[in-house]
């Protein structure tokens, strides 16, 4: 079975601060590391490849140093990565975003399954694999909480919803977004280790993947950003004094007055 | 589509440095330096320069046809039952429908939703109502297929969705299918009336930033927006609306997904994202027994029990109770976090409460700048005080 685990490199936001004073993101020192949902597509990926065989490719759109992360790819599983990576990419909405993915799985050719996380960190959208599920026509499984069966072309699922889960079966190729609960990453191996450095890692650009540049990057994209601002964080709590008997009394009763309980 | 410095122009003062929101400048051998990966055009340096240094082309996207008109909302429901997101999005529908002269409907997809004059009630001018078994659970297929063809057919202008898990999964097939662009989460929509646009406004980078999008050459404009974030109107039995029943076909739809089963999860009684007063719980707990103390205060409330993540990760309480960015959006009448500190991640998934009240033994605790009300105090004494007064 061919699969491919797409990544995306995000801001460690364990590090991200505001400065109090001009309510700015603090960027000094933000360490980028691999979106977290991506690390249980990762490693669902990896698992299904010792399940059923086959190969495990990571692929990341990004700027250039995103191959770092995809040589980390390598060190828990990834049995080799792709990063698309051009100037023309730059700036994609979900929708180019997708459109160029798809296009680099349709020259990969010969995909099964498609795994991301359920959403970025950055973005926070969790548009893009449904997304490109729909731009290269596949089948697609959200909030995939286990894989029960992958083999004879076909997949069968337990997905999360709102309130339960459901079975879901598909054919293969297929595109999936995988939860939390799916699994828990594995810790680089020391065969992995070795292997990611001298791993060659290719960068695929618009003309690689036969991607138009209107079609990717800011061109590409439906929605446009007009204006971006910070916003206000004026309210200051107002600060309840007194022993704990006190505090809570008076909480309640500021509580009780403007009727919230 | 670019952006460039002009050396002879730049004087490398560094005024647009802090101005990016993305810290993308630099000031290398005395010019401002921009990385183009992760830059938006948003010109927030551009403004920021006195020198005109900075030059920023854009293609201009060619308008959409004008042929569509109309405001949509997508009425979500769950078991028959309407969800409470449709009725919001249909008090912010009505003001954006006003603003553009134009109708709102609502689209229904079901089998026996009860209550449908809600619908008009809230604000709709016409419902599509489709019911068939086909929408009995939420299965994904079918409502992308159905919904993608009433767009076609009848052209809106603006189709709005709750941000709920089903809206965040299926609702992005629609947009691709219909190659437009879809803004997540918004929480401001307003409307460019000279350009007959959706300016829709979205928290990105765990709620530090505030972004307003555009979707300027392409119909219809589509966001999805969480439940809470916009307030529901009073009802209006007496509107007047249509309802226009509309027949599903089913050979319209080929989905090569199967549903097997469905197996309800019932152990969460609450659901943190519909409730309106959530106690949550951080590190300051300490260890996993003094949850208690949360869940009893959260029962003496008749609210619901949420977490930060710290305690999630020590295994203390399950994933489902964790709000934050990597957990639950919530945004209850009344949000009560206890022991937490107030990491960004977390404030991202819980800072449009409408009343916060912060309790942490730390006065600088970041938690105190976006509470209402701060207790500076021991927990352990002031949360069974809180109790005991309210079960008397």
């Amino acid at each position: 079975m061919n699969i491919l685990v797409c990544l995306k490199q995000v801001p460690g936001t364990t590090e991200v601060k505001i400065d109090p004073v001009k309510n700015t993101l603090i960027r000094q020192g933000i360490k980028n590391v691999t979106n977290p949902f991506d690390t249980y597509a990762l490693e669902e990926g990896v698992r299904l490849r010792e399940r059923f065989g086959g190969k495990v490719t990571a692929i990341s759109m990004g700027p250039p140093q995103a191959i770092d992360m995809l040589r980390e790819a390598i060190t828990v599983g990834a049995d080799d990565a792709i990063l698309l990576s051009d100037v023309a990419f730059a700036g994609a909405d979900t929708l180019a975003t997708s459109n160029t993915l798809a296009k680099a799985v349709q020259k990969l050719g010969n995909i099964d399954l498609v795994i991301c996380g359920r959403q970025t960190i950055d973005g926070d959208t969790g548009q893009v694999g449904p997304e490109m599920a729909e731009v290269l026509g596949l089948p697609f499984i959200s909030y995939v909480s286990k894989v029960e069966d992958a083999a004879g072309g076909k997949l069968r699922v337990q997905r999360l919803v709102e309130d339960g889960y459901e079975t879901v079966e598909a054919p293969l190729p297929a595109v999936i977004t995988v939860v939390k609960e799916i699994n828990v990453p594995r810790v680089p191996s020391l065969r992995g280790t070795m292997k990611a450095k001298s791993a060659q890692i290719p960068t695929w650009k618009a003309q690689d993947i036969g991607i138009a540049a209107e079609a990717a990057g800011l061109a590409g994209s439906a929605t446009q950003v007009v204006k971006v601002f910070f916003p206000q964080r004026i309210k200051r709590a107002e600060m309840i004094q007194g022993d704990p008997t006190a505090q809570a009394e008076a909480l309640i009763g500021k509580l009780r007055e403007a009727k919230v309980i | 589509m670019s952006i460039r410095v002009d050396s002879d122009k730049c004087t490398g003062c560094g005024s647009c440095q802090p101005a990016c929101p993305f810290g993308l400048i630099d000031i290398i051998d005395g010019k401002a330096v921009i990385k183009v990966e992760g830059c938006n055009l948003c010109e927030a340096c551009k403004e920021a320069c006195a020198f005109d240094a900075i030059q920023i082309e854009k293609t201009v996207q060619t308008p959409a046809g004008d042929e569509h008109r109309g405001v949509w909302v997508f009425a979500e429901q769950r078991n028959g039952e309407l969800k409470g997101v449709g009725l919001e999005l249909l008090a912010k529908g009505r003001e954006l429908a006003d603003t553009l002269k134009t109708e709102l409907c609502a689209v229904c997809l079901g089998d026996d939703v009860h209550q449908v004059e809600q619908l008009t009630a809230h604000g709709a001018d016409k419902v599509y109502l489709v019911n068939d078994p086909a929408f009995g659970g939420q299965f994904e297929d079918p409502y992308v297929a159905e919904l993608t063809r009433l767009i076609t057919e009848h052209k809106p202008e603006i189709v709005l969705a709750g941000a709920t898990p089903f809206g965040r999964s299926f609702f992005p097939r629609v947009a691709a299918r219909l190659k437009t662009g879809l803004t997540a989460d918004c929480t401001g929509l307003d409307i460019d009336t000279e350009k007959r646009l959706l300016l829709q406004t979205r928290p990105t980078f765990g709620g530090n930033i505030m972004a307003t999008i555009i979707c300027p050459g392409k119909r219809p404009q589509m966001s999805t927006v969480r439940p809470r974030v916009f307030r529901r109107g009073n009802p209006d039995a007496g509107r007047q609306g249509q309802i226009l029943k509309i027949d599903f076909k089913k050979e319209s739809v080929t989905s090569r997904t199967r549903l097997l089963s469905f197996v309800a999860d019932l152990t969460e009684k609450v659901k943190l994202e519909d409730a309106d007063i959530i106690v949550s719980g951080g590190r300051g707990l300490g260890k996993p027994e003094n949850f208690a103390l949360v869940r009893e205060l959260a029962v003496a409330l008749g609210g619901a029990v949420g977490s930060s993540r710290p305690p999630v990760d020590e295994g203390w309480i399950p994933y489902s109770h964790q709000v934050g960015q990597t957990g639950k959006t919530v945004c209850p009448k009344l949000y009560f976090a206890i022991g937490i500190s107030g990491a960004v991640q977390h404030l991202a998934g819980m800072q449009t409460a409408d009343c916060i009240i912060a309790i942490n033994d730390d006065p600088d605790a970041p938690i105190f700048q976006v509470a209402t009300y701060g207790i500076v105090g021991d927990l352990f004494k002031v949360v069974p005080q809180l109790i005991e007064k309210l079960k008397r």
